[in-house]
């Protein structure tokens, strides 16, 4: 359903942050990034709803190609894909209503938006959304007064609002706490499970990841190291990925404490 | 460098010997510039006059008080005009304001090369001259009265709101501009939802802010005939009537404390 075909994105300081990408996720199916700081991650997220333009290559999504895209065609593209963000990226002095409802923005013109007009199919969507990740009597609630966790949600539900055919999930529990992260890496994984959407997600926990995926890629500087199962991930190829390191503890521990979390609750 | 190695101890100093000493020196030469100037102004004083200056200050003082109570129902009207230049010239800089700030800040530009520098202009020609200038100008323009005072004012806040606010613009969070952009939105959703509450306090604050400098301002542009309470201020100077200047000097001072309050009631109420 996605497939990047030798996608290249070269900084202006002539960092190359992807060199020739070849990539295709079918759909359905939530794909986990790993690799470490600095490898291309967000830039590769970025280069396919082009927050980032790619320098060179193409990205297709379905049977339209984005990269060439004008403007509208381009707003028409990224509403089939919901982005979701480290820091949330809410808009702190919006509500939380306002805030999911901006997932919307694609289909409604401007003045709807401006003076906050939605449609009551896309209100209704959005009681539904913020019901199913618990946030109901958040609702009117600004967003700066949420916690971590819940701003999260919110974001969550502002990605799906826009009933997209994939997620760009970039690092969603990098700014919280393991139990917090746990739960939201389960909402996305059930949410794409429930909706069939396919997602690709950014993540540094490779312990995490392994949990909740079905596939990892694994990038270093830019290229594809790995491409397999989670349970492949051996300590050789995290070496190969993120450079030498004891990786023999850091896997196990982390398996025997998923299992311990996952019993305690 | 200032760390120095004596006796097997490292010794720590601020500055290297070299740097106090050059530290010294510009004290020194600082010192007689200073002193050079005191005696230029010095020699340039009529001394006469400054020694005279408490008494006739006393003078001054005795036929001012006390204030003529029974003026204020003259000075009723250009208050009002006075309040009316300085709320009407800050509305019309704010609608103006608005497009320059968004065409001068730098992530807001249509072009960086062509238009922000335009905008910057606006923005440093607007703000360099002083408004009594402007009102000045106005005044051989579109000839004296109130309506010289609002334009005067209004071009001159148009600068300060705009810099305020494109600097505000500048310092917004893009995250949250880029997650708006990936929804699809188009450039001026994005614009309202991604950009504008982020500045919308910025913009409360300087809207009030500057309101109140304008009200302060406002009270002088008479002294040049463009109408307010400056007019009746020169016109009781010039006829040496100074019950009637201390009368005005109050009615000033309680109108710019009233503008202050409001404008610190209305920004504690924003932020």
């Amino acid at each position: 359903m996605l497939k990047l075909k030798k996608l290249v994105k070269t900084y202006r300081t002539g960092d190359q942050a992807l060199k020739s990408i070849e990539l295709e996720v079918p759909e359905g199916q939530v794909l986990a990034l790993i690799g470490p700081s600095g490898a291309g991650k967000s830039t590769l997220i970025r280069c396919i709803n082009r927050l980032v333009e790619p320098t060179s290559g193409e990205v297709w999504l379905g049977d339209i190609e984005l990269t060439h895209l004008k403007s509208s065609g381009l707003r028409r593209a990224r509403r089939e894909m919901g982005m979701i963000f480290q820091e949330y990226a809410l808009v702190e002095r919006l509500t939380v209503m306002e805030n999911v409802l901006s997932g919307r923005l694609g289909y409604v013109g401007f003045w709807r938006s401006l003076t906050r007009r939605f449609p009551q199919s896309d209100v209704d969507e959005a009681f539904r959304l913020l019901d199913r990740v618990g946030l109901l009597a958040m609702a009117d609630k600004r967003a700066d007064e949420l916690s971590g966790g819940q701003r999260q949600r919110v974001g969550i539900c502002r990605a799906l609002i826009q009933n997209p055919k994939l997620l760009l999930v970039d690092e969603p529990t990098a700014s919280l706490d393991p139990k917090t992260s746990r739960q939201i890496m389960r909402l996305i994984c059930e949410l794409c499970t429930e909706r069939g959407l396919a997602a690709i997600i950014n993540i540094h926990d490779v312990a995490l990841a392994q949990m909740f995926v079905q596939r990892v890629v694994g990038l270093r500087f830019g290229a594809v190291e790995f491409d397999g199962p989670p349970e492949a991930l051996t300590p050789d190829v995290l070496t190969t990925i993120y450079g030498e390191e004891d990786w023999e503890a850091t896997i196990k521990k982390v398996d025997d404490d998923g299992n311990e979390i996952e019993a305690a609750e | 460098m200032p760390v120095i190695e004596k006796n097997g101890d490292t010794i720590w100093h601020r500055r290297t010997t070299k740097q106090s000493l050059a530290h010294s020196a510009m004290w020194l030469v600082g010192l007689a510039i200073f002193a050079y100037c005191w005696q230029q102004i010095s020699n340039a004083t009529t001394w006469f006059f400054v020694w005279d200056a408490p008494r006739i200050a006393s003078d001054i003082w005795t036929r001012a008080t006390p204030p003529k109570w029974e003026y204020i129902s003259q000075l009723g009207r250009p208050i009002w005009d006075t309040l009316n230049i300085a709320t009407l010239g800050t509305l019309i800089a704010l609608c103006l304001a608005v497009p320059v700030a968004f065409l001068a800040a730098r992530n807001t530009t249509p072009s960086a090369l062509f238009i922000r520098p335009v905008a910057l202009l606006i923005i440093v020609s607007t703000r360099s001259i002083n408004s009594l200038i402007w009102a000045l100008l106005l005044i051989a323009i579109i000839g004296p009265g109130v309506f010289a005072g609002v334009v005067a004012i209004a071009i001159r806040s148009i600068g300060f709101c705009a810099k305020l606010l494109y600097e505000a613009i500048e310092e917004i969070d893009e995250v949250q501009v880029e997650a708006i952009t990936a929804t699809g939105a188009s450039r001026w959703q994005v614009m309202a939802y991604g950009i504008v509450p982020q500045i919308l306090p910025a913009f409360a604050g300087i809207a009030v802010f500057r309101w109140d400098i304008n009200i302060r301002e406002s009270t002088v542009l008479g002294l040049v005939g463009a109408g307010g309470i400056g007019l009746q201020l020169s016109a009781s100077l010039n006829v040496l009537a100074w019950p009637q200047v201390s009368l005005i000097l109050l009615v000033i001072l309680a109108a710019v404390v009233i503008s202050e309050w409001v404008s610190a009631k209305v920004r504690g109420a924003i932020i």
